[in-house]
């Protein structure tokens, strides 16, 4: 487990280094930034001022080392448009993000594995066809859409929940439904297409041939099989959710990382950008190796492959 | 009173062509410590009779029986929960492919001491001690070390001598060998029939062996009930069964195997002509006929179970009478 560990740990660091070098580059190929930082109306010597006090007349390889070594320490200059670094920009922005992404995961987990489970125990019988239309609802709805549903009902008809904001959890409720609903019906149907797969195995029968009870057969034997693959999808959604709320925290007034990078790409505040990308990219790579090392813990085989 | 009676039990399976009869009104019983082997060719029922004997068929199947008894215990109206009382502690089953029968999540320690402590309530370690006895008794070396092993790091002959020492934790009554020996190497073969033979003479279990091979029967049988088209179509004590068979498809089988020294080298193996009849819809008449060296007009008619001398039954108009003249076998060199 040690050894296996660590591979993954170092395979996770050149893929971060590789999508650094990568965003780095990609942001500056997409123009002239200093043409676009100093506006429509600038002068030629405006922009060319903009480009020797920002540093971008240099070679970009030495500009890419100078932010690479930043960001090393925590150092990723200071924004363009705001009074104040990037660093306290996120941290500022990263517990909402974080909380939020947190509670929809828990909340899709834990609606989409008892209700996957269900569905494959009561396969073909109207408790599954509801599971069904549940997810296929789940799918359908733009998420914005079902925001602002929510915010109608249970903000401004029943009045229980606030529209709007993000000072105390009561806050994070409504936001947390919304997007928690949009994970979970990928889930759950993987979890019922993996029981289904996994109750027909011969490990089951072996298991109900020892007359084990019909809980220690479907929980014990059959989910800790099925769900490996749920793992998997529930790290890349909380990737996704930590990094693409940006509708859902608009819809609801939330100032996470999504509206932070939302704002900085339409201001050209590249520090910025560069820094919310990079976080974000770190966010998807931690949560692979963790589900990685969940799944090995799950899976005997995989520890020794 | 036998240990396991079983008088007409049928199982129906519904399929897309109809009403699938997969075993058809069988007899048969298990005495205590006995070894009995079904004996049949694939698609004859004997896995399906061993599923309904261990109350794990497919959920849609339909079984009846005017007798299913074990131990004095009528199984057929057996609530699911008494069943499981019964499953891996009273009767216990091997399978037939010990590459998936295990549960790769799982130590064997894990799955070996399960069912121990779910029907005995003993304590893990007192489970443990019992799955490390078992695994040295049924020829694992370092049992304690490989308690904690995962199935994928263990061969597939040593898997099934796992699964062996699983059936006998709960120190069963009987145990249901469903092919148990057919997924593995010849040499592994040998050594795991041996095993069980030894197993169940020293634990004084009776054995259901479920087998399609009558090589294997003679060595380790007490009594043969051999099965074809979903009926029991011959029973009788091992010796018996290959010294007079009554049936025309025993005969058939016995005459399949190749015999050192009276098989010419060079020669052609022998083989049944045709093909089992479908199982969906009813059979009429002998379900053997069409393959059947010595049919006559009589076979179209439902044979009845004909008693010979010895506890030996045959169910063929003829199997009194002396064997016609066989077909001339087919011989190409």
């Amino acid at each position: 487990m040690g050894t296996f560990i660590i591979r993954r740990v170092l395979v996770a660091i050149s893929v971060a280094l590789t999508i650094s070098v990568v965003s780095f580059m990609l942001l500056h190929l997409s123009g002239d930034l200093a043409t676009s930082i100093a506006g429509p109306e600038a002068t030629a010597e405006q922009v060319e001022r903009i480009r020797v006090d920002y540093g971008l007349d240099r070679p970009i390889v030495s500009q890419y080392l100078d932010w690479l070594g930043g960001a090393l320490t925590f150092d990723f200059g200071r924004s363009y448009y705001y009074q104040s670094t990037v660093v306290e920009l996120i941290a500022d922005r990263m517990p909402i993000t974080l909380t939020l992404g947190g509670l929809a995961l828990a909340l899709a987990v834990s609606i989409s594995i008892p209700l996957g489970v269900l569905a494959a125990l009561k396969r073909d019988t109207w408790i599954d066809r509801l599971a069904l239309l549940f997810a296929v609802v789940g799918q359908a709805m733009p998420s914005f859409w079902f925001g602002l549903t929510l915010i109608v009902v249970f903000a401004v008809t029943l009045q229980w929940l606030p529209a709007a904001g993000s000072d105390g959890w009561q806050h994070f409720v409504l936001p947390a439904i919304a997007l928690g609903y949009y994970a979970t019906p990928a889930m759950m149907r993987l979890t019922r297409t993996g029981m289904l797969e996994v109750l027909e195995s011969d490990y089951i029968r072996t298991a109900r041939a020892k007359g084990l009870r019909a809980g220690s057969v479907i929980f014990k034997h059959a989910l800790r099989n099925a769900v490996i693959p749920v793992v998997a999808l529930a790290a890349v959604e909380l990737g996704f959710m930590l990094g693409g709320s940006v509708v859902i925290e608009s819809v609801f007034s939330l100032n996470g990382l999504g509206q932070l990078a939302w704002d900085a790409i339409s201001r050209n505040d590249y520090p910025v950008v560069q820094a919310v990308v990079l976080i974000i990219a770190l966010f998807y790579i931690v949560l692979t190796l963790l589900a990685d090392v969940a799944n090995a813990a799950l899976d005997a085989r995989i520890r020794t492959r | 009173m036998p240990l396991l009676d079983v008088n007409n039990l049928r199982v129906d399976l519904p399929v897309e062509a109809g009403m699938l009869h997969a075993v058809r009104g069988i007899d048969f019983h298990v005495e205590r410590g006995e070894m009995l082997c079904l004996v049949g060719e694939s698609g004859c029922g004997k896995s399906m009779t061993s599923l309904a004997l261990m109350g794990l068929l497919p959920r849609k199947a339909r079984l009846s029986a005017d007798r299913l008894e074990f131990d004095g215990t009528d199984l057929a109206t057996l609530s699911e929960r008494r069943r499981s009382d019964l499953r891996g502690a009273r009767m216990a089953m091997i399978f037939q492919e010990p590459m998936t029968a295990l549960n790769p999540a799982y130590t064997l320690g894990n799955q070996l001491c399960e069912g121990l402590i779910r029907h005995r309530g003993v304590s893990r370690r007192e489970a443990r001690e019992r799955a490390i006895y078992l695994l040295g008794r049924v020829g694992i070396s370092a049992a304690k070390e490989r308690l904690d092993q995962y199935p994928h790091q263990l061969s597939g002959g040593l898997r099934q001598r796992v699964m062996i020492a699983m059936a006998l934790m709960c120190e069963p009554d009987l145990i249901i060998a469903d092919e148990p020996t057919t997924a593995l190497d010849v040499t592994i073969q040998a050594q795991i029939l041996r095993l069980l033979r030894e197993l169940q003479q020293e634990f004084g279990t009776a054995v259901i062996f479920i087998t399609h091979d009558l090589g294997v029967v003679a060595r380790i049988a007490d009594r043969v009930a051999v099965m074809y088209a979903g009926e029991v179509i011959e029973s009788a004590p091992t010796p018996a069964l290959y010294a007079a068979p009554g049936h025309p498809y025993t005969r058939g089988l016995l005459s399949c195997i190749p015999t050192p020294g009276r098989t010419l080298p060079g020669s052609r193996l022998q083989a049944i002509p045709g093909v089992v009849p479908s199982l969906v819809g009813d059979v009429k008449g002998c379900a053997f006929r069409n393959r059947c060296p010595q049919a006559q007009p009589t076979c179209e008619r439902t044979p009845p179970l004909m008693s010979l001398p010895g506890d030996h039954r045959a169910r063929c108009h003829f199997a009194d009478r002396p064997v016609p003249a066989p077909r001339q076998p087919e011989t190409m060199s």
